[in-house]
């Protein structure tokens, strides 16, 4: 059984989601950090694929993501700047997405300076050599939080929807 | 309200956990203000206060009984904002299985030098 993804809403300009890995922390620290393994799980729903990948990780160095229909060659990108690296531990980046309205295309260089970024807070904590990633975004608005829940492709979310549904049976059932 | 704004207002109440409790018992069969609080050892004030979140959110209805006003859930809202949700999520259960896969081939395999 797949580990579920668990998600809440902090404030109306956030999401949180939470997901442990049977992994230790190196490793999947490893699988955000390098372009080479984040191209091998990051590439969105199926029939999607990740082209651009390129991560400078130190603070103040920059990161670009394409994503890619690959049946439209439609495209998508993110970019932003790390605010804080702690290696295995934490990464704190800015993140602005682009792409996404109708018809919009998108170079693999960005308007670096341009667009109202999110901020993201990636932790990984290690105990019993398994891993809990947790990732707490921040968006400049309740709107472009909602438009990040409706596109997919933000971090995931379930509002805590999986224990409500157990909550529901079981007292149903009890 | 638009279905946007209806939405909205459903996740605002699902974020809360007394109001997902407050939906688990309410799943049970309808319930007064009164026989709410006694469980959740809340003030009937304070669960008046979540029922009307829940009521906005289309959530649950309440009655028309003046002296009771018992509130009931709403299914087919709970239903929408499922379906929504787990669209949503089912996009991230299915990037993490991917994740989960590569952390195990990274594990299996001899590192590279």
């Amino acid at each position: 059984m797949p580990k579920p993804v668990e998600v809440t809403t902090p404030s109306d300009r956030e999401i949180t989601v939470t997901r442990e890995f049977d992994a230790p922390r190196q490793l999947v620290w490893d699988c955000h950090t390098k372009p080479e393994l984040i191209q091998r799980w990051l590439f969105g729903p199926p029939g999607w694929s990740m082209p651009v990948c390129v991560v400078d990780l130190r603070v103040g160095g920059r990161y670009r993501y394409i994503w890619r229909n690959d049946e439209t060659g439609g495209r998508f990108g993110s970019y932003g700047e790390h605010l804080e690296v702690v290696p295995i531990e934490r990464i704190v980046t800015t993140e602005v997405m682009d792409g996404l309205a109708m018809g919009e295309t998108i170079d693999d260089e960005p308007n670096w300076g341009e667009g109202d970024p999110s901020i993201n807070t990636l932790a990984l904590g290690e105990a019993g050599g398994k891993t809990t990633l947790t990732i707490n975004m921040r968006f400049p608005s309740k709107e472009i939080r909602d438009q990040a829940l409706q596109s997919g492709m933000s971090d995931g979310m379930a509002m805590g929807y999986d224990r409500l549904e157990d909550m529901l049976h079981g007292q149903a059932a009890g | 309200m638009s279905y946007e704004r209806q939405l909205d207002a459903t996740f605002a109440a699902l974020a809360d956990p007394t109001r997902r409790a407050i939906l688990a018992r309410l799943a049970t069969g309808e319930a007064s203000v009164a026989e709410l609080a006694e469980p959740f050892a809340m003030s009937q004030p304070a669960v008046s206060k979540h029922l009307k979140v829940l009521e906005r959110a289309g959530l649950i209805r309440r009655g028309r009984d003046a002296q009771r006003r018992p509130a009931a859930i709403e299914p087919e809202a709970l239903k929408a904002a499922h379906a929504w949700i787990e669209r949503y999520r089912a996009l991230w259960e299915g990037t993490y299985q991917r994740l989960d896969a590569l952390l195990t081939e990274l594990q299996t395999q001899p590192p590279k030098d």
